[in-house]
């Protein structure tokens, strides 16, 4: 598209897409000012943009009831090790459906896609029965495994759109050169997927870290993450708009910068074989 | 170049994943296909371990059964239509030149980030409030009314919160799609005099096919399972309930594990019949 | 059953095989469940000082909305799972679960805790079979709250003992929609807990029931319509734009803006609405027993949110002490010396309101005689097989009141009319009771 365009038409659709961007964006941005209000200027009506006394106390306040780190790190371990170990079980699936397809490789695909409709509040109760008889309720490690089996369908997928891309040739000519199994998948495959790899990764590690039904009905204490820590803050007693804002800032904002960071990487390769 | 010996090891790659799903699909859907034939309801202590098909009666012939089909159908198919449509323009838009287009972007696709218990807090609590949402300031500043949304309009107002979360997913799929759309052969057309939405009917959007199925699938996939939107906002009430509120209602507001097992077995099966006629689209695409 | 279950799961292929099970590594690791009110919040802020006292025991706090936290704890319960030392819950749950064995009783609290001095009612709707099992961490009633500004403003003057009628009437005088004025706020929002507390009382104090002696429901009566048709046309008059979706919380909110003018709920509400750190018009609050129809029974509830061990807690004796020490009798006067005799937990010890410090709080004599107005076993005018004024203490309420209140809330967004609502909240209740085999 190396048209060249008139600097007006330029203009014409950048404001566009500019007031679309904040309309988009608006709520989050909203929700990140107020929660910098008290709890008065929450609700003053009409609000005031900026103009208001800028102050932290909501995050203090936030801080000293619920112990934010905690539930960072857990969210952090359990999203990060879900999708760790979702790659690691993903990467010989997927590479086998990729470039050795049998008769059946669609239908395992579309299966594992299937097995992603099971409703979980209809498993609850089975699952919640399973990790008391394994004594892993309130546990990281389950945690990480659950979600795992929950988001390997996607990985699965994704990884595998993205091998068939890789064109055959090279695996050939690898072969060739005497690589074995194992070092053509370490060598020779990888590197070259490294880039759809990377996006796998860092969709997985957001729909883990937003998942909110399995975290929230499985934990307490120990390996509670950032899903249980807004569930204390929905609906409190009283005037809570600010604190409720910081609260939701709070969990939303780690992953939001990383979003924010990785987006270039989280987009390449965000295909699902969409693309040809 | 499937030789045998790789199509073995294909297999042993293929086996832990295929295992481990299919250990957590059977486990517990067989777990709770037993569950769906008793009488278990654990506040009562009752566990009766074989009552037929009284279960699947009961859930079937409750008046709130078709109910929550419907609205299941209507918010999934509203949703999809809603960002389809609205990811298309996005798509084009920002496949435009722009300045700052990073920026814009990232304004863009930050919804996807949130999660959505939050998503739905926010919109509840600061957006959609009649007394104190931003909405309603607007309305108030214009003179009008506030609309109240949750109570007059509540599937519509799920609706546009579930929309919002997933309109960056849908444009982020579709703009790669449109990018790796053959310049020469848009041009060519343009060369043609051919005007723009005759273009867009006949190249862009036959182009955008694939990327639009595949976003239908997996929305679908994560739309079925909507349940902290409504939890927060309306907690099923107003029309809201859809088929795996209904569930979650029997399972764990009645405590009557039995009727919401058969409710889930019910779910996973309307589930699934959706999913195969998706999945034939998509895999029909997937070959070519 | 467990037996069962057991069996299945075992047989099972394992799903969460990567966990290692920890056995009694937390020995002395007490775990709370506990509601998100601003009474709980303040209790998980002075914790210090009972780890002054008993330096061998941690405290961890798992602090969930109501509707969470009830889901988590009964799903804990229910099935054992043992996630948790202390549980707080309502007068609704208490008995029930004992019956089940699931509670342990807590008939020995320590020789200075002084389980006599709880209040009667409480100690009633927390015990089964005469043991108690849930210690009262605060008690209520429900009352009517009211701006005296607005009242001295509009000359309206409210009665001690209002009727519905009156109040209907001052709300209608009091409403402003323009100036975002109203004159009363109601819970609407569906939940047993939440609407279908308060449409209880009023259905109460207009004389209907929810069953008859043979566990018909009634709600085809001319009374509940009565009740119910009077609470949709006063709210549509006079109440808050998407009332159908406000809950205690939301109303709490929208009276400390200053936008009601009377609110009709929990008596605890009174010592948020007088704080003047969160309230606007902390200084203008008067109080009134709930209003009736001159019918035999006003509409006020009975309410505890209580402290329980479960039988499945491996810390029992721990779990009691932390007990012991958030009902206790010295717990107020920590409250009271660190945050003023008005933030205590009320309604839950005879001594409290024997107290001349605390009789001097405006709303201190209006909670408790709400509370001594409640009978839990008598709460209709005609004879019903059930106790529980604002809930049906029977395992099914919890899902029959809930559905019900979704009829209800739908009829105040204006989808249904009462007659609707309630013909559908009749065969719904039917269909649930059948099903349980009460009929």
């Amino acid at each position: 598209m190396a048209r060249a365009v008139s600097t007006r038409t330029r203009f014409a659709w950048t404001a566009l897409a500019w007031t679309i961007a904040f309309l988009m964006f608006f709520p989050i941005l909203w929700t990140v000012l107020t929660s910098f209000k008290t709890e008065a200027e929450a609700i003053a009506s009409p609000p005031s943009v900026v103009a208001f006394d800028w102050t932290l106390e909501n995050y203090g306040v936030v801080q000293e009831r619920s112990d934010y780190m905690r539930y960072l790190w857990n969210s952090i371990i359990i999203a990060g090790g879900s999708t760790l170990l979702g790659i690691a079980v993903a990467i010989p699936a997927a590479w086998a459906m990729a470039f050795v397809p049998g008769r059946f490789t669609r239908d395992i695909l579309m299966w594992m896609l299937s097995t992603k409709m099971l409703p979980a509040v209809g498993v609850l109760y089975p699952i919640y029965l399973i990790c008391i008889e394994l004594g892993v309720l309130d546990n990281r490690a389950a945690l990480v495994v659950i979600l795992m089996l929950i988001n390997l369908p996607i990985i699965v997928w994704m990884l595998y759109t993205y091998f068939k891309e890789i064109p055959g040739e090279i695996l050939e000519a690898a072969r060739m050169d005497g690589a074995n199994l194992r070092s053509e998948i370490l060598y020779v495959l990888t590197p070259m997927a490294i880039p759809g790899i990377a996006s796998t990764i860092l969709l997985n590690f957001i729909l883990a870290w937003n998942e909110a039904f399995w975290t929230l009905n499985l934990t307490s204490v120990d390996a509670a993450p950032l899903t249980a820590f807004i569930a204390s803050y929905s609906s409190p007693e009283g005037l809570f708009f600010a604190k409720l804002s910081a609260a939701s800032t709070m969990a939303i904002a780690p992953i939001l910068i990383l979003g924010w960071f990785s987006q270039k990487q989280l987009v390449r390769g965000l295909t699902f074989g969409a693309v040809k | 170049m499937a030789t045998k010996a790789s199509k073995s090891a294909a297999r042993l790659m293929m086996a832990p994943a295929v295992t481990l799903l299919l250990g957590w699909m059977l486990v517990p859907l067989t777990m709770t296909l037993y569950f769906s034939f008793a009488d278990y309801r654990p506040l009562r202590a009752t566990f009766e371990p074989w009552i037929g098909f009284d279960n699947y009666v009961r859930f079937t012939s409750s008046s709130s059964f078709w109910d929550a089909v419907t609205t299941t159908l209507v918010m999934v198919g509203s949703i999809l239509a809603i960002t389809v449509v609205l990811g298309i323009l996005l798509a084009l838009l920002l496949d435009k030149p722009i300045f700052g287009q990073g920026i814009v972007r990232i304004l863009i696709i930050s919804p996807f980030f949130v999660m959505p218990t939050v998503s739905a807090l926010v919109w509840k609590n600061m957006m959609m409030d009649p007394v104190n949402g931003v909405f309603s300031h607007v309305s108030r500043f214009l003179g009008a009314t506030p609309h109240d949304f949750l109570t007059q309009t509540p599937l519509f107002s799920i609706i546009l919160i579930v929309s919002w979360q997933w309109l960056p997913f849908a444009t982020l799929i579709l703009l790669t799609a449109i990018q790796s759309l053959d310049g020469e052969q848009l041009e060519a057309a343009e060369m043609d005099g051919a005007p723009p939405l005759k273009r867009f009917w006949h190249i862009i959007l036959p182009h955008l096919a694939r990327a639009i199925t595949i976003v239908i699938l997996i929305q679908t996939i994560f739309l079925l399972a909507i349940f902290a939107e409504i939890f927060v906002t309306t907690q099923g009430s107003f029309g809201t309930r859809t088929l795996t509120y209904l569930v979650f209602q029997r399972v764990l507001e009645s405590q009557n594990v039995g009727l919401g097992s058969a409710g889930g077995i019910i779910a996973v099966i309307l589930a699934n019949i959706i999913a195969l006629f998706l999945m034939r689209a998509v895999g029909k695409n997937l070959d070519a | 059953m467990r037996q069962k279950t057991a069996s299945l799961v075992t047989t099972a292929l394992a799903v969460c095989t990567a966990g290692t099970a920890f056995a009694d590594a937390h020995a002395t690791t007490v775990t709370i469940a506990t509601v998100n009110n601003g009474d709980m919040i303040r209790m998980q802020g002075l914790t210090d000082d009972f780890n002054e006292k008993h330096p061998d025991i941690t405290l961890e706090w798992v602090t969930l909305e109501e509707n969470i936290l009830r889901q988590r704890v009964t799903q804990d319960i229910a099935t054992n799972g043992g996630q948790f030392d202390v549980l707080t819950i309502g007068m609704y749950e208490t008995p029930i679960w004992a019956a089940q064995g699931w509670l342990v009783p807590l008939d020995d609290l320590g020789e200075d805790y002084d389980a006599d001095d709880i209040i009667p009612a409480m100690r009633a709707g927390l015990s089964y079979e005469g043991t108690l099992y849930a210690a009262p961490f605060y008690g209520e009633s429900s009352m009517v709250m009211y701006r005296t500004d607005l009242f001295d403003e509009a000359g309206l003057e409210m009665p001690r003992e209002p009727t519905w009628e009156q109040i209907a009437e001052f709300a209608r005088t009091l409403t402003d929609k323009d100036a975002e004025q109203y004159g009363i706020c109601l819970r609407g929002k569906a939940g047993w807990g939440e609407n279908m507390a308060f449409i209880t009382t009023v259905a109460n104090s207009f004389g209907a029931r929810w069953f008859d002696e043979e566990w018909n429901a009634q709600l085809d009566s001319p009374e509940w319509l009565e009740a119910v048709t009077f609470y949709n046309d006063l709210m549509a008059d006079a109440g808050p734009p998407g009332a159908a979706t406000n809950g205690f919380n939301e109303n709490l909110a929208l009276f400390q803006q200053g936008k009601c003018g009377m609110w009709i709920d929990a008596t605890v509400a009174a010592s948020f609405v007088t704080n003047p750190n969160d309230s606007e018009v902390a200084d203008s609050v008067g109080f009134a027993l709930a209003p009736d129809t001159g019918r035999g029974k006003r509409a006020n509830w009975l309410w505890a949110w209580a402290l329980a061990v479960p039988s499945g807690s491996d810390a029992t004796d721990a779990a009691k002490q932390f007990i012991a020490w958030a009902t206790s009798k010295d717990y107020l006067e920590l409250v009271a010396s660190t945050e003023g005799w008005s933030n205590v937990p009320p309604g839950s010890r005879t001594s409290l309101y024997k107290n001349p410090e605390y009789a001097q709080v405006p709303f201190a004599e209006m909670t408790l005689e709400s509370i001594n107005l409640a009978d839990p076993g008598n709460p209709t005018v005609d004879q019903v097989p059930y106790v529980g004024i604002q809930y049906v203490a029977i395992p099914e309420w919890q899902g029959i009141g809930t559905s019900a209140g979704q009829e209800f809330s739908n009829m105040l967004a204006g989808q249904q009319t009462p007659e609707e609502a309630l013909a559908r909240a009749q065969e719904l209740v039917n269909e649930e009771m059948e099903a349980a085999g009460y009929r």
